[in-house]
């Protein structure tokens, strides 16, 4: 982009200015639009889980608009900063949790090119930047002065921290197996039907993904694992004392780390921004089709987008099902299983491109053909269940007659 | 200036502002705070540079774990609320004496030998192969050269390193093995120094309880 801008007269130094402001312009509007629509997502979710209707009213038929309006209104509230903070960590926490959460953004490819700096070692990068989130969290928690907020700061601290080893294992697994960190190249080397994808490539990438999908929640502070935040006990946690911008703030970092994980989970294990579904020979890089590549580049990064939502959505489907673990059980979860599980994983896949690699040919197909079958199964049962409405009212009481009152006795 | 040499010179300074701001602000963790921002500035500053490896590992391992174990130990050890630090005279007067023979010492060595850093010498195979020549002298592997000035290999020694195609035992491997059993054993003296002496009474398994 800066090349187009030098095309115009510019001189070199402001072109790239410019094409730096506006890469990473769309990028956060990217990540603000995906916080916006995910908040809609996570109520309409929860509310249909919880059988219940969710937001209705704002905007037409499904709310839409909701959480632009609760945007406002947070974005009208007062700016408090409690008597016993610490102003300056008071007010930096937010920004520092949304830099970090942003920063991962810069290299994360929405498609083949599609990517704003095309790092060689992307993956490493973003597990970086989003290690320093916690920052701003411990800050905000701390300087709130309250002990809430250090509570929830220091359980939150511990956990992100244990969770991030795993994680981080867990994204050595691929990376083992294709031979790079840069993200892009992942993206290119999973082209083609679904099961060249780097989940089936043998049995340790299959659970190193689901691993690091956990361990991935976790670090996003997502319910099971969201005890740092707890209501019951702590408040609310860290952002105990904030409110209207600051926690917003807080919000949109924690949002869009989810899609920043997703989309890390995505280009690891999940093909990227292919779809899975053309065979190799026509499946060429679509960023090199018709109209100077511009379809096939719109084509993968809307792949991708929905891709990302999808893992977003898993999040908050596990999110409103399973119950909440205990803190104690939240750090013994990391330490006494993920970790011991990435680092077999780790030692598997090593071993496996040692000795079995001629084997990765027959077991991804087996596997992604049993997987598939299994989900195709999976919904055949649910849409052949026939549906069994709750019976209106509890037996017992309800059902018998009303009781007839004398209304003259009773005046 | 170049848009490169501009971020540069406004990210230094900013970094070196934040490391000013480290040793002169007294509250213990606004100087944790500030030492993010310094460490977080010299990522930046790889990552101008291109040193991109280096740049991440330098937050994933700073900033990331071992800034938040330094908070971790402030906010822990805390007595007060929010615990000031009062400098006193002399101690800003030794420390000023320290860092200025640092800084001497640091800017003599780089000025009396003078780095080459015309832009052809530095994106091409000069100081690339220095770094390579650096990372075969640690692991005493072949092609470990005698031309190796920079890994600041003491003279008598120089010639014990092997020759292109050698394999010796001469290397940095082994001091640094052992400077990382080191850490581990300050790690476990630290672990050993953090738990309670203390036991409840009536309780004979002495179980501690949980910390968080």
């Amino acid at each position: 982009m800066s090349k187009l801008f030098q095309s115009f007269g510019l001189s070199a130094p402001l072109a790239g200015f410019l094409a730096a402001f506006i890469a990473s312009f769309v990028l956060i509007t990217f990540m603000l639009i995906s916080a916006i629509f995910a908040v809609w997502l996570e109520r309409k979710v929860a509310a249909r889980i919880q059988d219940r209707l969710g937001p209705t009213r704002v905007g037409g038929k499904f709310g839409w608009l909701q959480t632009l309006a609760d945007g406002l209104k947070l974005l009208c509230k007062e700016d408090l900063v409690p008597k016993d903070a610490d102003h300056v960590l008071f007010r930096i926490g937010p920004y520092i949790a949304l830099a970090g959460s942003f920063l991962a953004f810069i290299v994360l490819p929405f498609g083949s090119g599609v990517v704003p700096v095309d790092l060689n070692i992307a993956v490493f990068f973003m597990l970086a930047v989003m290690s320093t989130e916690i920052f701003g969290i411990i800050l905000g928690g701390y300087g709130s002065g309250s002990k809430w907020a250090v509570f929830g700061a220091m359980r939150e601290a511990a956990q992100i921290v244990s969770y991030e080893v795993p994680m981080a294992i867990c994204v050595l697994v691929p990376v083992i197996v294709a031979g790079t960190m840069s993200l892009s190249i992942f993206g290119r080397q999973q082209s083609g039907v679904f099961w060249n994808w780097y989940v089936f490539h043998d049995p340790f990438t299959f659970g190193a993904f689901w691993t690091y999908f956990a361990c991935a929640t976790a670090s996003c502070k997502r319910a099971p694992f969201d005890l740092a935040e707890a209501e019951s006990e702590l408040v609310a946690g860290f952002h105990t004392e904030y409110s209207g911008f600051r926690w917003l703030i807080f919000f949109m970092a924690e949002y869009g780390s989810m899609v920043a994980v997703s989309g890390i989970a995505i280009l690891l294990f999940l093909g990227g921004w292919h779809t899975g579904l053309m065979p190799k020979p026509w499946a060429m890089d679509l960023s090199e089709t018709f109209l100077g590549g511009l379809f096939g580049n719109v084509i993968n990064v809307v792949v991708f987008i929905m891709k990302c939502y999808l893992l977003v959505f898993v999040m908050m489907w596990v999110r409103w099902t399973l119950p909440r673990l205990r803190i104690d059980q939240v750090m013994m979860t990391c330490l006494k299983y993920f970790l011991p599980i990435s680092c077999f994983l780790l030692l598997g896949v090593s071993l496996w491109q040692v000795g079995l690699e001629p084997w990765t040919p027959w077991f991804k197909y087996v596997m992604a053909v049993t997987c598939v079958g299994l989900f195709i199964a999976m919904v055949v049962k649910i849409v052949l269940t026939p549906s069994t409405l709750p019976v209106a009212g509890l037996s017992g009481m309800w059902n018998a007659p009303a009781p007839k009152y004398d209304m003259a006795r009773k005046s | 200036m170049s848009l490169q040499a501009f971020l540069f010179y406004l990210l230094a300074g900013l970094t070196g502002l934040c490391a000013i701001s480290v040793v002169v602000t007294q509250n213990i963790v606004r100087a944790a705070a500030w030492l993010l921002f310094t460490l977080a500035g010299v990522a930046g500053l790889l990552f101008l540079l291109g040193a991109n490896f280096v740049g991440a590992t330098q937050l994933f391992v700073y900033v990331g774990g071992t800034l938040v174990l330094v908070v971790f130990g402030v906010m822990l050890t805390a007595q007060g609320p929010f615990i000031t630090m009062k400098t006193g005279a002399a101690e800003w007067g030794i420390s000023m004496i320290v860092g200025l023979l640092l800084y001497g010492v640091l800017s003599v060595a780089l000025l009396t030998k003078p780095m080459k850093f015309t832009s052809e010498e530095s994106t091409q195979g000069e100081e690339l192969r220095r770094t390579t020549v650096l990372g075969e002298a640690l692991m005493s592997v072949d092609g470990a050269t005698q031309k190796a000035e920079v890994t600041g290999v003491p003279a008598e020694k120089r010639k014990e390193l092997p020759n292109k195609g050698e394999r010796s035992t001469v290397g940095y491997l082994l001091p640094f093995e052992i400077v990382s059993i080191h850490l581990l054993v300050v790690l476990i003296g630290a672990a050993y120094l953090a738990r309670t002496k203390r036991r409840p009474a009536g309780r004979a398994g002495g179980v501690n309880p949980p910390v968080v």
